[in-house]
């Protein structure tokens, strides 16, 4: 039975949907339909079939028709789109005990709108040296809703230490109230199980000043010594960037970056040396293609 | 080049290329042409005058050549590159007559594909000129005769249909005088053909929306705005975000990007159009833009209202209307005194505007007006105004709605104890035919019939506005049958990953096509999930809006459905083939909001 013909049996048979029209009728701009009065639903038509065949095949050759067709239809929703987000690339001023240093966080995608082909790298050092922390992420990213997206792919180290290659499994999306979340698990070739969360939210100061805080925790399910990170929380980093849209894809800014380790983690940085905990400004410039 | 061969009539005849003819045309061109209709300075047509008495750029009788070309053109200071007919943008004024024949032959001279559509005519349907469903479009050097009878009279328009080539230049006006005398006489005509130009290629305009749902959008709400007390308190800003709705998205692409013309002029190069004073003038608005609707007016001068898209309707006053792209309205205004008059065309999002001039002389200049205030958008756009309740800063909290009402049935509207839930989508609520996926983040909850509501931004203005429940077909309208049959179609969207559709389905996933019989009268429902504007156009055909005027429902070939409304439509499915039914927002279309509409003889009729 059609929704259609359900309501009017509602509205016809009860005493229930009568105050509500009523209601109804004095709300502004509710029309009501003065016109010819529509046939009764049981005599109501049913939809006729589905033709297999198309009209202009009989005026035009069959062959190109359906060139043309497949052509439009796929103008119309099934464009192939890119982007290459190269969210952070900055410079961290060195101050006191902590040395100067880099780092990046690029993101791109190129499909549909429920299919995509994604790649993420992200990474830190100081500077005239290699890399400390570097990976890259290469996966296939699907649409789960209107918001949220699955990516299941590869991920690769490639800074300090032994470089472990892990499968990823990443869910991100919009949250409500505009917070932009993203949570992984990764299983490294070692066995070694990992997971990451991000977040960050763009404060719109003025149309194009945006103030963005972000947050990126690493975790750990076991003790990776020789990467110098303990079970638990691994590191933490916390940042503040205010940046000034030139263009929309075209954006410098400055902040603050305050990074920690976890409790094991920080006693196995120590060991070797270095501060677990390090605060710095940057400058660095956001753009995308 | 790829040969085709239709089995029968229109026949593509191949072309010669004239370099000669076409280097000329560029030269022309360079630096702005227009066609003598929309060359600042138009005394315009006076009624009655015949065609052969007009200025050329008119294009009239039974064989109407069109060239489709590139042409660089030169709008606010720079250079871009339009696709156009004959040389100009807009394209020429084809004049015709109701009973002619008429034979248009377009020629491609592009290294793509072209097609022209004529955009309101009724005719048959392999000459309506849709590639891939009515005809397989123009190849590269090759021509086509679109070959019909002329079977009404009114302002009509014409554009590409084949990529964005329509936003890149491709459009012109249609008009076509009655057999029998006019029914509102007149004076003096102008056509006042509205577009939006960017000289970036519409394929990048989409590209950065798809990377950015808000990419052109300036006009957002910001700390800034909070702490100045403008928009949204912070309440209402917080419910939204909730949400994941942004009230300031009103238009795709903005005046950041575009350029507003009148006739292919800008503000500065200021079209004029010349009256006499105490003349009846009519102004024929066409809406050609891609991307732009528009709210018109001329300060000080009330418009009397006579035609909405081609067809009759009963003289209406007003002094301001809101054209949806696509649309076309007629209105008569008399100018008394030997003063320019501004005609405004300001975008629907308030992000820039157009000024043109009626003046009793060339070189006069009206004067120029402030823009006013975007608007925000509010609980009703959203399909969420219950009864008048309070929805000022979301009065909501602790009402709730009562949802158990059938879809169609009017929403009961009053507010229940217990927790409101701001559901925005319930799949519980969604009509089974929609393809709840990544394509749909919003069901309006308790859509309503809004063609009496002003629309979009105008709802406060202190002076009279046209609506839908305005218009009055002159005539009444030949079928009067009650409709048979019952026809619901979501218009749905994702507005973050930019997807539209029907009923949660693109066109590239191949929905089937809506089919009605041969001379069926169906009411149709269009309900508008999203918090945008649809500009629908059926191919083909007029429908009649259910807008309480009865047997003088107007006849349309474009309604615009406001964000979390519905309209009523009756169609009587009288042209046979298939037919493009697509949201006239051209990048909405390009992006899935697109069906195909069959109308067939019989049950099983090929
Ligand atoms: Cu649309």
């Amino acid at each position: 039975m059609s929704m259609r013909l359900f309501a009017a049996v509602l509205v016809t048979m009860a005493g229930t949907a009568g105050p509500a029209l009523a209601q109804m009728a004095d709300m502004p701009g509710t029309m009501h339909d003065h016109a010819a009065p529509v046939s009764s639903p049981d005599e109501e038509a049913s939809p006729p079939p589905i033709p297999a065949d198309h009209a202009a095949d009989a005026i035009f050759d069959p062959a190109i028709m359906a060139r043309a067709r497949k052509a439009t239809i796929h103008d119309a929703g099934g464009m192939p789109f890119s982007m290459l987000l190269i969210d952070q690339a900055e410079w961290r001023p060195g101050t006191g005990k902590n040395p100067q240093g880099y780092a990046w966080n690029v993101k791109g995608w190129w499909g549909g709108d429920v299919n995509r082909l994604a790649i993420e790298s992200e990474g830190e050092g100081l500077a005239g040296e290699k890399a400390e922390r570097a990976e890259i992420q290469v996966g296939w990213l699907h649409a789960l809703d209107p918001w949220f997206n699955v990516r299941a792919g590869v991920r690769q180290d490639l800074g300090w230490g032994p470089h472990r290659t892990h499968a990823a499994l990443t869910i991100e999306g919009i949250t409500p109230y505009w917070f932009d979340v993203e949570g992984s698990l990764f299983i490294s070739n070692k066995g070694e199980v990992t997971a990451r969360l991000e977040g960050s939210y763009d404060q719109r100061i003025t149309q194009r000043l945006i103030l963005q805080p972000r947050a990126e925790l690493d975790f750990s399910a076991q003790d990776m010594p020789e990467l110098r990170t303990g079970a638990g929380l691994g590191r933490a980093e916390l940042g503040l960037r205010l940046r000034y849209e030139i263009a929309r894809e075209f954006a410098p800014y400055v902040g603050v970056n305050w990074e920690t380790r976890g409790g094991r983690s920080a006693r196995l940085m120590r060991a070797s040396g270095d501060d677990p905990t390090a605060l710095r400004a940057l400058a660095g410039i956001r753009l995308w293609f | 080049m790829p040969e085709q061969s239709p089995k029968a009539r229109p026949r593509l005849s191949p072309l010669r290329l004239d370099r000669r003819t076409l280097l000329a045309g560029l030269g022309a061109s360079l630096g702005g042409a227009f066609p003598a209709w929309a060359q600042g300075g138009a005394h315009g047509a006076m009624m009655g005058a015949a065609p052969s008495n007009q200025a050329p750029g008119v294009l009239s009788g039974e064989r109407i050549e069109l060239a489709i070309g590139h042409t660089p053109v030169r709008i606010n200071g720079r250079m871009g590159h339009a696709v156009t007919a004959n040389g100009t943008m807009p394209g020429p004024l084809i004049r015709l007559r109701e009973g002619q024949d008429v034979c248009l032959s377009v020629r491609n001279t592009l290294g793509e594909d072209t097609s022209v559509h004529w955009h309101g005519l009724l005719v048959p349907f392999q000459f309506d000129g849709v590639p891939g469903i009515s005809f397989p479009g123009i190849a590269p050097g090759q021509t086509f005769d679109y070959r019909f009878p002329v079977r009404q009279a009114g302002t009509y328009w014409y554009h590409s249909h084949s990529g964005m080539q329509e936003a890149m230049g491709l459009l012109g006006p249609i008009v076509i005088d009655p057999a029998g005398p006019e029914p509102q006489p007149y004076d003096r005509e102008h056509v006042i053909m509205l577009s939006d130009w960017s000289p970036v290629h519409p394929h990048v305009l989409l590209k950065r929306l798809k990377q950015m749902g808000g990419y052109h959008n300036f006009q957002k709400q910001t700390l800034a705005g909070l702490l100045a007390g403008r928009d949204q308190p912070l309440s209402e800003r917080l419910a939204w975000g909730r949400m994941r709705m942004d009230p300031t998205d009103i238009s795709d692409v903005t005046g950041s990007a575009y350029t507003f013309l009148i006739n292919g002029h800008d503000t500065d190069a200021n079209w004029t159009g010349l009256f006499t004073p105490g003349e009846r003038v009519r102004l024929r608005f066409i809406n050609a833009s891609a991307m732009t609707h528009f709210n018109v007016r001329l300060p000080g001068l009330p418009m009397r209202v006579i035609q909405a898209d081609g067809q009759d309707v009963e003289p209406v006053e007003t002094d301001e209307f809101q054209i949806a792209i696509a649309e076309t309205y007629d209105v008569i205004v008399c100018p008394a005194k030997a003063e320019p008059v501004a005609i405004i065309a300001e975008a629907l999002d308030r992000s820039g505007l157009c000024r043109a001039t009626l003046a009793p002389q060339a070189g006069m200049v009206a004067p120029l007006v402030p823009l006013r205030k975007r608007p925000l958008l509010t609980m009703r756009d959203m399909g969420m105004d219950m009864s008048g309740m309070d929805m000022g800063g979301m009065g909501m909290e602790g009402g709730t709605l009562d949802l158990s009402a059938p879809s169609d049935a009017p929403p009961s509207g009053h507010a229940h104890h217990g927790a409101m839930t701001m559901k925005m989508r319930d799949k519980s609520l969604a009509a089974p035919a929609i393809r709840m996926g990544p394509g749909v983040a919003t069901i309006a909850p308790a859509p309503i019939d809004r063609l009496a509501d002003r629309p979009t931004g105008l709802e406060q203005v202190d002076h009279r506005v046209l609506t839908y429940a305005d218009l009055r077909a002159l005539v009444p309208s030949e079928d009067r049958r009650a409709p048979t049959r019952h026809l619901d179609l979501h218009l749905t969207a994702n507005m973050e990953r930019y997807m539209w559709g029907f009923d949660g389905a693109k066109l590239s996933e191949n929905p089937d096509p809506i089919s009605f019989r041969h001379g069926e009268r169906v009411r149709v429902t269009l309900i508008n999930d999203t918090m945008m504007p649809h500009p629908i156009h059926l191919h083909g055909h007029f429908f009649e809006l259910v807008n309480g005027a009865g047997d003088k429902a107007p006849r349309k070939h474009t309604v615009n459905v406001l964000p979390g409304g519905k309209v009523r439509f009756d169609l009587t499915a009288s042209a046979l083939g298939d037919w493009a039914f697509h949201c006239h927002v051209l990048l909405h279309m390009h992006t899935g909001m697109f069906r195909v509409v069959t109308v067939r003889a019989g049950e099983n009729a090929a």
